[in-house]
């Protein structure tokens, strides 16, 4: 049986590792690598790295911590922040990375994801959505990095993105983001019984209930940040990971 | 230790295998000319992405006759990864082009349609069982548990070649196949941390 994945979600931002919460005040939790070797002794099921400022400042990946990622991972890795082009994604596979993570650009250039899944494999794709609340409470797809949204509608958008060729949605909500008071249960339902491709929660996890919850809305893969490099009320920064035996559980 | 030659045409997990073997130490070159092919004692042809473009990539890069002198004449063991496995075979669904034809086999998609609750890609960690015995499964743990990401899979005629089957919603497929010295793996051994590392030192050490 396909088991679950648990998969903890780093936020680089410069040379450090970041947390945020609902997408603000970036707390700086320590060091890339650092971070990587104690989750791969933990045996994680996969990880995922999102530079949260390339697009935003329009810088390219940095693609020299990406090799030195990658070359401590043996786990299957995703990255994600600044990718503009096929080779981009080229440069950044041929590292030893798994898949990308395009957001900003699936926005920007659609047809990206269309050449990228021909050439590398949908499996290779990633596409994160993020979502967020309008003051009317309607849920719309949001860019933190200033794109022009097109398609509002997150449903609307996930399936566009799976008929280009989409492997795997990442989906955020961005209220949600850091909280650790749980995912937004009712859009994840919404996306997962839209699409058919893997949809990967994020946002708002804090703890295996959390996990339970979003899997029975029908997610494939649970994300989470905070929970997994805070701990305590105070956010002191600890690494975890849970179990195999509390996973197996979810 | 025999050197494992890894194919190198411009497919992208290469990074991540030269990775793993060498934190298994195993010592490994890749080859990128079919003189490179033909010093190869073991070998290993990686792949992930499309069937048709990977195996027009892999023509092009002017190693297959090579491959076919060291696999078929020579005998030399070989493990094919992923795409790497199903280009191994005669055809696949996901494509018009003809496959290297080492193994009576072919790959098609995951049908979906006919099981509730599958996703394709069929993404993630899942179990094998062993359907029969091999030097590349020896010593191993009670359970394990591979990294996989594929929409299509390989389906041997001949039953016997199965070396691992994997379940998913509900469904059985061939994870592993094994034919003397021709063998392949569905999933990614080099991303699948201690399990990978034992199925590969098998490879290294015993195959």
């Amino acid at each position: 049986m396909l088991s679950t994945r648990v998969i903890p979600t780093l936020l680089l931002k410069g040379a450090g590792l970041v947390k945020t919460t609902k997408f603000r005040k970036p707390v700086y939790i320590g060091d890339p690598i650092n971070a990587i070797k104690i989750f791969n002794t933990k045996e994680v099921d996969e990880l995922i790295i999102l530079d949260i400022a390339a697009s935003s400042e329009g810088h390219p990946p940095a693609f020299d911590t990406i090799n030195d990622i990658a070359s401590e991972c043996f786990m299957p890795l995703a990255y994600g922040g600044g990718i503009r082009s096929v080779e981009d994604i080229r440069s950044i596979l041929k590292a030893g990375v798994e898949k990308v993570v395009l957001n900003h650009a699936a926005l920007v250039t659609p047809n990206l994801v269309r050449q990228a899944a021909d050439e590398f494999g949908s499996q290779a794709i990633i596409v994160s959505i993020d979502v967020k609340k309008t003051l009317f409470g309607k849920s719309q797809v949001f860019s933190a990095s200033g794109a022009q949204v097109k398609e509002k509608d997150p449903v609307k958008w996930a399936l566009q993105l799976q008929a280009l060729g989409a492997g795997e949605i990442y989906l955020t909500s961005v209220g949600h983001e850091g909280t650790m008071t749980g995912y937004n249960l009712n859009l994840i339902e919404g996306i997962c019984s839209a699409v058919s491709v893997p949809v990967i929660a994020a946002g708002g996890a804090g703890n295996i209930e959390h996990f339970v919850a979003a899997k029975k809305r029908g997610a494939s893969a649970l994300a989470a940040g905070a929970m997994f490099v805070f701990q305590g009320p105070h956010r002191a920064v600890l690494i975890t990971y849970p179990s195999r035996e509390e996973i197996d559980l979810i | 230790m025999m050197p494992i030659t890894i194919i190198d045409y411009g497919t992208s997990n290469l990074g991540s295998m030269k990775n793993m073997l060498k934190k298994l130490g195993v010592p490994s070159r890749f080859a990128t000319t079919a003189d490179e092919v033909m010093e190869a004692e073991k070998l290993i042809l990686p792949g992930v992405g499309a069937f048709d473009s990977g195996i027009r990539t892999l023509r092009s890069s002017g190693m297959v006759d090579a491959l076919n002198q060291k696999v078929l004449k020579e005998q030399v063991p070989i493990l094919g990864v992923c795409l790497g496995m199903q280009l191994m075979t005669n055809r696949s669904e996901e494509g018009i082009e003809a496959g290297l034809g080492w193994l009576d086999a072919h790959a098609i998609r995951f049908r979906s349609e006919d099981h509730p609750g599958m996703r394709v890609p069929h993404m993630g960690w899942n179990e094998a069982r062993a359907l029969k015995s091999s030097p590349l499964i020896e010593e191993s743990p009670e359970r394990f548990r591979f990294y996989f990401a594929n929409s299509y899979h390989v389906v041997c005629t001949d039953p016997n070649d199965v070396l691992l089957e994997t379940e998913y919603s509900g469904f059985h497929f061939a994870s592993a196949f094994e034919k003397g010295h021709i063998k392949g793996a569905q999933f990614h051994p080099e991303k699948s941390h201690r399990f990978g590392m034992w199925f590969l030192n098998n490879f290294a050490l015993k195959a």
